[in-house]
């Protein structure tokens, strides 16, 4: 469930949690909790999207384009996103 | 069913400052998909209570067959509809629901459905507590038998409480007890906490729409203006802990916005299938003014959703008439408009129940006027009734209920 985000460690996309792209970015849906979270940008569901193929939530951020003086707002973003469970950590490789 | 507002999730936006605008104004003109629906199974009830918002009580003889309903899940599943909120009539009188059910979450599709009880079994109640992906909400609407009975029917409250038993015997905590919030019931708010604690539930306030039978009753069940106001802030101390389904929306005038999306999806993230596959705006207007079309047209639910002309006219920025010059027009948007249609108030004008007091002085203005009915109504009603139906009084043997 919910744990706090470091993005230095490895995320993934919750299992449970189905991404649906929107001309805003995207919609997620949580099964289990059933919270909707909406992405306001495409670039933060990119992101979102790439988090399980990346070592660390920084290296989805800087894959996905995310620019040095973004950082900190997208890191926010996925921060949310860890607390309400939408993300979770996964093992490292 | 119970008044059950379609978006029921908790909302989180997540959002580091973007190029696209507010996001009400993106849901203003409406998605590619809805977010989540209601869809009536059955217009069949045991129950009959006078408020229905759907006018349930007889089954509909072209209700969707298990395949048509198969076929729409399939399309929800492609649309990327994340749940339905299932209800009726009683959904579970269907011979296939739970066959449904299972459907649907194989398909991605969650389910939430909303009862009366009635058919909640240990079994059944054990079948629910192991799965993620359905949620259930039971529906009382007085904390006490007197209140509750009054309205939904003798026997009532005791079936729910018994079905509340079962799905805690059961180790299911996190359902939810739906509450249409009226007069009668306005001052045990504090009483419904206690009884959802008790079972381990959450605790969901809803709004009385004057939709299908509750037309006739609207008058005398509605919540006061005092009531309101203190609704509202009841509501308010308690945050996200108690759902509303975003029904309350009308009240932002009051204080802060409510915790939820604060607008009408109507058409445009939310909309409702009713049983005979007829789709409407949302499910507290089923009258022919907001149908939109059929499954079982070509193209099926999803043309629907994508090109019928209701839905486009509803997804065009909407003229608010006096109220464009409220000050709080922004947080409450001219509230709901199934309940400004069925009292008779103009779409693009306060809403009745309006918190500065508007929609009274309209209401009152009203006078006589006879108010729009939802158009399908399948009430139990005996013969003697429906030989009067050409009769401007006709489906009025419904108050013998609140006698």
């Amino acid at each position: 469930m919910a744990t706090a985000f470091d993005p230095g460690r490895a995320w993934a996309l919750d299992p449970q949690v189905a991404l649906r792209s929107e001309r805003f970015g995207a919609l997620a849906y949580h099964f289990g909790t059933r919270r909707l979270s909406f992405l306001k940008s495409q670039k933060l569901a990119t992101v979102v999207r790439s988090l399980a193929d990346q070592p660390s939530g920084h290296d989805a951020c800087l894959a996905a384009g995310v620019a040095e003086h973004e950082m900190a707002a997208y890191e926010r973003a996925l921060a949310t996103l860890a607390t309400s469970g939408m993300i979770a950590e996964r093992p490292s490789a | 069913m119970s008044a059950s507002g379609p978006i029921g999730a908790s909302v989180t936006p997540s959002a580091p400052a973007g190029p696209v605008g507010r996001l009400v104004d993106q849901f203003q003109s409406g998605l590619d998909a809805p977010i989540c629906l209601t869809w009536e199974l059955t217009y069949a009830c045991n129950l009959a209570c006078v408020h229905c918002l759907s006018s349930s009580g007889r089954r509909d003889p072209r209700e969707l067959s298990t395949a048509e309903c198969q076929a729409v899940i399939d399309e929800l599943q492609r649309m990327q509809v994340f749940y339905v909120n299932i209800g009726g009539g009683e959904p579970t009188v269907r011979r296939d629901f739970w066959e449904l059910v299972d459907y649907a979450t194989a398909h991605d599709v969650g389910v939430k459905f909303s009862t009366n009880g009635s058919r909640l079994t240990p079994a059944a109640a054990e079948r629910l507590a192991a799965s993620d992906y359905v949620d259930v909400q039971v529906s009382i609407d007085g904390a006490t038998a007197d209140v509750n009975d009054a309205v939904r029917g003798p026997g009532s409250y005791a079936m729910a409480l018994t079905a509340m038993d079962r799905l805690a015997a059961a180790g299911f905590s996190g359902f939810k007890l739906s509450v249409v919030v009226t007069r009668q019931n306005a001052g045990q708010l504090d009483d419904f906490q206690a009884i959802a604690d008790r079972y381990g539930a959450q605790l969901r306030l809803t709004r009385l729409r004057p939709s299908g039978r509750a037309v006739d009753v609207w008058d005398e069940l509605h919540p006061t203006s005092a009531q309101q106001r203190e609704l509202y802030a009841w509501l308010s101390d308690r945050g996200e802990r108690v759902l509303t389904g975003d029904s309350f929306f009308h009240l932002a005038p009051f204080g802060d916005p409510l915790p939820g999306l604060n607008l009408c999806g109507a058409g445009r993230v939310v909309c409702l299938i009713d049983p005979v596959g007829d789709v409407y705006a949302c499910p507290f207007a089923i009258h022919e003014s907001f149908l939109a079309g059929n499954v079982r047209d070509q193209g099926g639910f999803t043309a629907v959703w994508r090109e019928s002309a209701l839905f486009a006219e509803l997804r065009r920025p909407q003229t608010a008439g006096i109220c464009t010059s409220c000050e709080h027009f922004d947080s409450c948007r001219g509230g709901c408009m199934a309940a400004k249609f069925f009292t008779g108030l103009p779409l693009d004008g306060p809403d009745p129940e309006c918190a500065l007091g508007h929609g009274e002085t309209l209401l009152a203005a009203r006078g006589g006027q006879q108010v729009p009915r939802s158009s399908p109504d399948h009430s139990r009603v005996r013969p003697l009734d429906r030989a009067c139906d050409e009769s401007p009084l006709a489906g009025t043997a419904l108050d013998v209920l609140l006698a």
